[in-house]
């Protein structure tokens, strides 16, 4: 059996990446992949604990089922904004979209 | 409504009378007048009610009508606190007699001659005199001093007048009345005040070309000053008295036989070892010495007596009033009422010192001012002087222990002397109109032209008969004109006295008393005999019935009121009229009743050899060949040089201002300059300023340190605020790695709460 | 740890889902980044499995490998320009790798000390989905947030359309 601990560090270096993905990437899409890194995390994480401590419960994967839900909608939208500030600015770099500032 | 009511309202009326006038009448003459006479009548009236139940009451000298009040309750029983009362007993009877009855005639007199009457006063500023209600514009004359006059109308201010008179006349009810040292005191007080206000009364009056005179501001100053003086010699006497009896009460006193025997002692136990003239004198004496003084200035005697020419100044019923009725012989009052003070110690013979004093002190001054009354020429200053020399009379009475003769006299002299200056009223009155007159038929007068001037009179006798009359009357009173005048009465009293028991003064009082003759007659020599010596004398006329009509009274009891005190052993006269009811009326105050000296023709024959010789001689020089236009006195020449001395009152006026007024003065002047402006002034200044450069560096504090802080720390957070802006980048990776960091620190802080403690 | 089927199926798995997952933020082409995150997404479906749940697995593929996985590739094919050879890094990924890193110790930390040797105690039951439908569908049950994810969808699906329109 493998350890609840390996998972949870999988999905901690996952989690991880995505934050640097969203923190350091140029390209607005990378930052949404970056995004959906840290939901896959979080899902990981959450089917792991399920699995772990309480199989029973139904619980666990309702959380993820949800997530899911929420991913995609959220990917959705966000992508459209990607393609509409495109059109709009010409750039999908968002160091560019700086209007709101001082 | 019992005597000892009535007693307590005899002075109320004037002072009310006093303050309605003041309050409510808003300087209307005619009110004014109306409500002073009527308050004074109505006090007369109840004066006489209670005259005549004194003089019904049997033994009133053993129960004189007495009532009062606490006034200042010190301690649980009557006897330690202040009271304050009214005492009627023979002598408070006398008083009430004359007091009201010369104050009425007085005010009457008053309405009259302050109706009319202009004098000069100073401009100041514009032209036109201080005259804005009436529409007389006065012309302006230039004196020789350049100082710019006009005529001043002298009935401006007649409403006050007459309140102050009836303040005057409460005043001296008060006194009257009083039954103690103290409450008398008050009303001393009040006289003092009020001859400060009525002599200075025309202040703004000024003598064109005359710069030796005293104005009447002058002679108010002067006269309160100088009684002043006296005054607080005769505070140091009450107190001493009040420490020795803890009483002021006159029954308590006077009337205690251990009470005065205590008084005996001596007063200067240690210090009559060292000094021989203190040994001799007790408590007793010094107090009526020190009481003494307070009568030496008011009834201005030497050497206090300097005020009281001066004191003509003010209009003549002032004169009348102050140097008559009230004020002066207020001052033998007191000497009278402390009659038992001032012969402790006298048992018959020999008299203890203070006596001394005041025999010499008074029969001094009876000549001493009657020497220089022969030398006047202002009618009211022989009359002023007459009246130092009679006080000197009753102050020397007293002193020689003659009780009812003081009291006598006192009360005669104020009938005849009110009389006497209220008859120069008219006369100075007569000849102001005759001027005006004279002014108008073209006659023209200098600027300084005196009407008081007797020289300036003449021939009166014809122009105003009834005040030449009356005066006639009084001035035979004055000088003792035998058997029908009562002036004759109450000297001769006096003089039997002297004779009696003090040869000395006797000889002193006759010498006075044929000056006394001789100036009277000089006086009325000069103003009514004759033919006028000036326009003004020709035309001058009287007719004021107010004026005329006290004239008439005062001359009828200048008569009459002599009969009361008839020795009953003159011939005929003496039971005719009672046997000197005056005397056993009056001797019923003492403890004791002084005896009474048998009759002896020496002195009454003297005296009226002296009084008839003066009489005579006057006559001779100043009436059978009357004095004509510009011609000198003919006492210049007899007297020479004396003449000079007397007419300028011995130089004393002068010695006075060289000795006491000008270093007083220059004493004021350093306080004043040095002291008050110098230490006092710079004091408050140097503060002021320093204050004020407290505050400046307040402000430059307040505008350099703290509004720049302020400025500077404002600007200083702006500046932060302003570089703080830049974090709002704009770009979203930076927020969003600003709140992961954020995240981490609370996640490392969880950790550390939860999983390592 | 004893070397069974199990251990080597999660060995794969985890560097799929760790490499892919260094692929896509690393890597400087998007449509390699993109494959990349393909590959952990397939990775993570992967220890779904293992972790004995399969109907999320296959909800795995699908959503994500079918759908948001397309939508990504579709998205860069449609943004993209010519450009030059640019940084694909911006200017602060020095402290995003910190930020990264101090996450990564943190978690790592709690993960180790807290949750280290914990294996599962319980079997899984074998009505596990048919129960889990059944929740969605009963008021005891996760009825309320299904209707609500519905919405959420369909405000998304509205969302989307609104704002990319021409």
């Amino acid at each position: 059996m493998i350890p609840l601990h390996l998972y949870l560090l999988v999905s901690a270096g996952l989690f991880c990446m995505g934050i640097y993905g969203v923190l350091a990437r140029r390209n607005a899409v990378a930052i949404l992949m970056g995004i959906e890194l840290m939901l896959n995390a979080v899902n990981i994480n959450l089917v792991a604990f399920w699995r772990y401590i309480s199989p029973e419960s139904l619980n666990g994967q309702v959380f993820a089922i949800f997530v899911f839900a929420v991913a995609a909608a959220e990917a959705a939208v966000g992508l459209a904004l990607i393609i509409s500030i495109y059109r709009n600015r010409e750039t999908v770099i968002a160091e560019d979209v700086n209007i709101l500032k001082w | 409504m019992t005597l000892e009511t009535l007693v307590w309202l005899i002075p109320l009326p004037p002072l009310l009378a006093f303050f309605v006038i003041l309050l409510f009448t808003r300087g209307n003459k005619r009110i004014s007048d109306l409500v002073s006479v009527a308050s004074i009548l109505l006090t007369w009236v109840i004066s006489i009610i209670v005259l005549i139940g004194a003089l019904g009451t049997f033994h009133l000298g053993e129960n004189p009508i007495i009532t009062q009040i606490v006034w200042l309750p010190l301690g649980e029983s009557v006897e330690t606190s202040l009271t304050m009362g009214a005492l009627v007993d023979p002598l408070g009877a006398v008083m009430l007699f004359f007091v009201p009855l010369t104050a009425t005639m007085i005010f009457i007199y008053s309405t009259g001659y302050m109706a009319s009457g202009h004098y000069w006063t100073e401009v100041k500023g514009e032209a036109h005199g201080e005259d804005h209600e009436s529409d007389e514009h006065h012309e302006v004359v230039v004196d020789d001093a350049g100082r710019k006059l006009t005529q001043f109308d002298a009935t401006k201010w007649k409403a006050r007048f007459m309140a102050f008179i009836s303040l005057f006349a409460g005043a001296m009810l008060i006194l009257s009345i009083a039954d103690s040292l103290l409450l008398l005191f008050v009303g001393w007080e009040i006289m003092g005040l009020c001859s400060y206000l009525l002599i200075g009364f025309w202040h703004n009056r000024v003598y064109p070309n005359q710069p030796n005179r005293t104005t009447p501001l002058k002679a108010g100053i002067k006269a309160f000053m100088t009684t002043r003086v006296g005054d607080v010699f005769m505070l140091l006497g009450i107190a001493w008295l009040y420490s020795v009896t803890g009483t002021l009460n006159f029954r308590e006193t006077l009337y205690s036989g251990e009470m005065l025997l205590a008084l005996e002692a001596p007063a200067f136990p240690t210090l009559g070892q060292s000094v021989p003239l203190l040994a001799g004198l007790s408590i007793a004496g010094s107090i009526s010495i020190l009481l003494f003084i307070g009568t030496v200035g008011k009834s201005a005697q030497f050497p206090l007596h300097t005020w009281l020419p001066d004191a003509m100044e003010g209009p003549t019923p002032v004169s009348a009033m102050i140097h008559a009725a009230t004020m002066v012989s207020a001052g033998v009052y007191l000497l009278i009422r402390m009659f038992p003070l001032i012969t402790v110690g006298w048992h018959g013979h020999g008299y203890p010192p203070a006596m001394k004093v005041i025999a010499g002190v008074g029969a001094f001054t009876a000549l001493f001012a009657a020497t220089i009354s022969i030398a006047q020429r202002d009618v009211k200053k022989v009359l002023a002087y007459s009246t130092i020399s009679q006080l000197g009379y009753m102050v020397a009475a007293v002193g020689i222990g003659a009780y009812i003769a003081a009291a006598f006299h006192l009360m005669t002299h104020a009938i005849f002397k009110a009389l006497l200056f209220m008859g120069s009223g008219s006369v100075i009155h007569a000849v102001e109109h005759g001027e005006q007159h004279a002014h108008h038929e073209g006659h023209h007068f200098p600027i300084d032209f005196d009407a008081q001037d007797m020289f300036n009179m003449g021939g009166l006798w014809s122009r105003i008969p009834v005040t030449a009359w009356t005066f006639l009357v009084g001035g035979m009173a004055l000088s003792g004109f035998p058997l029908i005048t009562a002036g004759f009465w109450s000297k001769d009293e006096i003089l039997a006295d002297a004779w009696l028991h003090a040869p000395v003064v006797f000889f002193v009082l006759a010498a006075a008393a044929f000056l006394t003759g001789f100036y009277t007659m000089r006086q009325i020599g000069l103003t009514f005999a004759g033919k006028p010596r000036t326009h003004a004398a020709e035309e001058a006329t009287q007719r004021d019935w107010r004026m005329n009509l006290p004239l008439i009274v005062l001359a009828v009891f200048g008569v009459v009121a002599g009969y009361v005190g008839v020795h009953e052993d003159f011939p005929l006269l003496g039971r005719l009229f009672g046997g000197n009811p005056f005397h056993h009326f009056v001797s019923q105050t003492l403890l004791e009743s002084p005896e009474v000296a048998l009759f002896d023709w020496t002195p009454v024959l003297l005296s009226v050899i002296v009084a008839v010789g003066g009489l005579l001689v006057g006559w001779l020089v100043y009436v059978r060949r009357p004095l004509e236009v510009g011609e000198a006195d003919p006492l210049k020449k007899v007297l020479g040089p004396l003449y000079t001395l007397f007419e300028n009152k011995y130089y004393f006026d002068e010695l006075y201002e060289v000795a006491f007024i000008r270093p007083s003065q220059w004493l004021a002047r350093q306080i004043y300059e040095v002291i008050d402006r110098g230490m006092i002034d710079g004091l408050l200044h140097f503060i002021a300023r320093s204050t004020e450069w407290w505050a400046f560096r307040n402000k430059d504090f307040d505008t350099g340190v703290v509004n720049r802080g302020v400025d500077s720390m404002a600007e200083g957070i702006g500046e932060a605020s302003d570089s703080f802006k830049y974090v709002q980048s704009g770009r979203i990776q930076q927020y969003l790695a600003v709140v992961a960091a954020g995240v981490l620190m609370l996640a490392a802080v969880f950790i550390w709460a939860l999983f390592l403690h | 740890m004893t070397i069974t089927p199990e251990t080597v199926a999660f060995a794969i798995m985890s560097v799929l889902v760790l490499g892919g997952g260094l692929g896509v933020v690393s890597s400087r082409n998007l449509i390699h980044a993109a494959l990349y995150l393909a590959l952990t997404l397939f990775g993570v479906a992967g220890l779904f499995v293992l972790l004995e749940a399969p109907f999320l697995a296959a909800v795995q593929v699908l959503v994500y490998l079918g759908a948001i996985a397309v939508l990504v590739t579709i998205t860069i094919m449609v943004t993209r320009r010519l450009m030059g050879i640019t940084e694909n890094v911006n200017r602060q990924w020095p402290v995003a790798a910190l930020i990264a890193v101090l996450a990564a110790a943190i978690l790592g930390f709690v993960v180790i000390s807290q949750f280290a040797g914990v294996y599962p105690t319980q079997a899984v039951p074998p009505d596990t989905i048919e129960r889990m439908g059944q929740s969605f569908a009963s008021h005891q049950g996760f009825l309320l947030p299904f209707e609500v994810a519905s919405v959420l969808l369909l405000a998304a699906m509205i969302g989307a359309i609104v704002v990319a329109r021409d």
